[in-house]
């Protein structure tokens, strides 16, 4: 480090900054720079495409065939169409129970799983093993499972001597339903546990303790402690939870394609069924749109879950 | 307020017995500290007297009730805990009352209760407030308030004050005592700090290893150590010690390392020869002209009175003067321990030999 003093450089000179200059240093700009590949990324992939998927639902386009601007006459239609309002009820229905069970059983197995108990670090990994699978693998086992004829259910159950014949899962439409959202349960719980799982180790044993000397039990431990502390992560997991079952597609689609009679139709796999077997694309844009009201106050609801609550503000100097 | 009561309580995790037999008698009323180094089992005590630790063998009783088998909450104690364990989502007014919600007192009662706590500790502004929003001296005070709403049998304090800076520390130790001294509840302290022992105590409880080292007040732990681990924990700086021999013939002497020879006032019985470990505390030293050589190594004053680090036949040893001497390092004194309060152990067991 002895050469720092080496000859004097010769004195720069000095010149007015070019627009260009600006440009290349200027922060501002400099932060724009840095955003660029993100920002294209984002609108190439998810802006554009919802763009076009909007406006191809306000045209009359089919595969092969350039549209022509039809303004809202695809959504008359499936304001008319009785199969259109019976996805939506589906889907309603299916993001509903499978949500609301999601969350029972998450919960449950989180705060099981929180407690000392042996192989705890085995059983969190069996847990996982249901997120882990592909989906559509699931589905498939699923699908035999539930099969008419070869379902190791009814097999059982006939060899219990529990039925007679075979039932009939997926053939009959309260069967399909049951079984469709059975499928998605069982493949999302295992985020909803380990997440919330997650947030109850952030609770400090210690509040549990001055609780249990304050004379709590352990149903007020969770009612009082637990709970309160818990809710901002309820928020965040069951609003990708929520998303996530509103938008299903490869369960349903795998396991009985929309059937029996529409029964286990979901907007997205009606929407597929329309546009991409149907061709018919204009309509298919149409009822994928009509989702985005949907998704948009289940985000909306969340927003304001997820806002700070009073007690998380200030300082943080703990 | 109650007496407890702890007698030979033993706990083991597994196989591994971390309390071997502890008894404490603890009056009605009174401060006690339980203190000593990390891991020596007095944090352990205090959850087995909460309830938060069940017991290996022994008794514990309150009052005249022995708590072994009784709930936590039944116990009738309140805990303050070291990093104050304060519900986040609740506010000030809410985390004190939260006992006595979960007792079902009425609205007002709770009401009643909270506000004259606060007003105690003098927290009445900060009720509305949540705990994120306390300076961490205001917790520490939230804690207690918790604690003085149920107006318990028993205080349980665990080492409240690790969590706050120095000049924190000082005042809330005297806060706290001062409300003991206010409210008169029976209370136990655990810390590993011997300052804030010897300050709040009644009574001190110097643990070590999972006994229990020896009890007494301030005071009596100071001047009568009854062995070297207690001489050695209790003061600050600590006692110095140096290894060496005792000699009756004639004068009775302790005789050092290095040739190192100082007086002592009378000689344990039968003691010609023995291995010794010769105490003194490093106020206990005067210069005098018939002290033994030191080199002072280090003078550090600090105003109100002078630390000297010096080599005295080989060992370091501190001293401690209010007298503002002239020292310089590498200076030569004489160094005189005041006969009349010097410590004499056991090498061997460490035991107190003079009286």
């Amino acid at each position: 480090m002895a050469d720092i003093a080496i000859a004097p450089r010769a004195k720069p000179q000095l010149r007015e900054a070019t627009a260009w200059d600006q440009l290349r240093h200027n922060r501002n700009w400099l932060g724009f720079w840095f955003m660029l590949p993100a920002m294209g990324f984002l609108i190439f992939f998810l802006a554009y495409p919802l763009g076009l998927g909007i406006w191809l639902s306000f045209t009359d386009t089919r595969i092969g065939r350039v549209g022509h601007f039809i303004a809202t006459e695809n959504y008359e239609w499936l304001w008319d169409d009785s199969i259109f309002w019976l996805s939506v009820f589906n889907t309603l229905l299916y993001t509903f129970v499978a949500s609301a069970l999601k969350f029972a059983i998450g919960l449950y197995l989180a705060l099981l799983l929180n407690e000392n108990m042996p192989f705890k670090a085995m059983l969190r990994a069996m847990v996982l093993i249901p997120f882990i699978v592909p989906t559509v693998l699931s589905a498939l086992a699923f699908w035999w499972i539930f099969d008419s004829q070869f379902s190791i259910i009814s097999w059982s159950l006939k060899h219990l001597g529990l039925i007679s014949q075979n039932i009939n899962f997926l053939g009959d439409t309260t069967w399909a339903r049951i079984c469709v959202i059975f499928a998605n349960i069982w493949r999302g719980v295992p985020f909803v546990a380990i997440t919330l799982l997650a947030g109850l180790q952030t609770v400090s044993p210690s509040l549990y303790e001055a609780a249990t000397l304050d004379g709590a039990s352990s149903w007020q431990r969770f009612r009082y402690i637990t709970y309160p502390l818990l809710t901002p992560i309820i928020a965040v997991v069951m609003t990708f939870s929520v998303l996530f079952t509103f938008t299903d597609f490869q369960l349903i689609w795998a396991m009985t394609r929309g059937g029996p009679v529409n029964a286990t139709h979901l907007m997205a796999t009606l929407s597929y069924q329309r546009a991409i077997i149907a061709g018919q694309l204009g309509e298919g844009a149409a009822i994928s749109s009509a989702m985005i009201p949907f998704l948009l106050a289940a985000i909306m609801i969340s927003w304001f879950g997820l806002q700070r609550r009073k007690w998380q503000q200030g300082e943080s100097n703990d | 307020m109650s007496s407890v009561q702890i007698r030979d309580v033993r706990k083991s995790f597994g196989n591994f017995e971390v309390l071997h037999g502890v008894s404490i008698p603890i009056e009605d009323g009174q401060f006690v500290v339980l203190v000593g180094p990390s891991g020596c089992g007095k944090s352990t005590l205090l959850r087995m007297l909460a309830g938060l630790e069940n017991i290996t063998s022994g008794t514990i009783s309150i009052g005249d009730r022995v708590v072994n088998n009784v709930q936590p909450k039944e116990r009738d104690i309140a805990m303050v805990f070291q990093n104050y364990a304060l519900y986040p989502h609740m506010t000030v007014g809410e985390n004190m009352g939260f006992s006595l919600k979960l007792r079902n007192a009425s609205s007002d009662e709770i009401n009643k209760r909270v506000k004259r706590a606060a007003e105690i500790l003098a927290l009445s502004p900060l009720l509305e407030r949540y705990p994120r929003q306390l300076s961490g001296g205001q917790r520490q005070r939230v804690a207690m308030g918790r604690a003085i709403v149920r107006d318990p049998q028993v205080f349980l304090f665990d080492e409240p004050l690790s969590n706050l800076d120095a000049k924190l520390r000082v005042a809330m130790r005297t806060e706290i005592k001062e409300l003991h001294q206010r409210l008169k509840t029976t209370t136990v302290y655990v810390t590993h700090d011997q300052i804030e022992a010897m300050t709040m105590a009644d009574k001190i409880v110097v643990m070590h290893d999972g006994i229990v080292e020896q009890m007494g007040t301030p005071l009596e732990l100071y001047d009568k150590p009854e062995n070297q681990f207690v001489a050695g924990f209790i003061g600050s700086p600590a006692m110095n010690f140096l290894k060496g021999h005792v000699r009756t013939n004639g004068v009775a002497t302790f005789e050092g390392p290095n040739g190192v020879k100082l007086p002592l006032r009378t000689a344990p019985a039968a003691s010609d020869g023995r291995p010794v470990v010769f105490g003194v505390r490093p106020e206990h030293f005067t210069i005098a002209d018939d002290g033994a050589e030191a080199e002072i190594v280090v003078v550090e004053p600090t105003g109100s009175e002078t630390q000297v680090f010096a080599k005295l036949g080989g060992e370091q040893v501190v001293a401690v003067f209010r007298e503002r001497h002239q020292f310089n390092p590498g200076d030569k004194v004489r160094l005189k321990p005041d006969p009349s309060v010097i410590h004499l152990f056991d090498e061997a067991t460490g035991k107190r030999l003079n009286t």
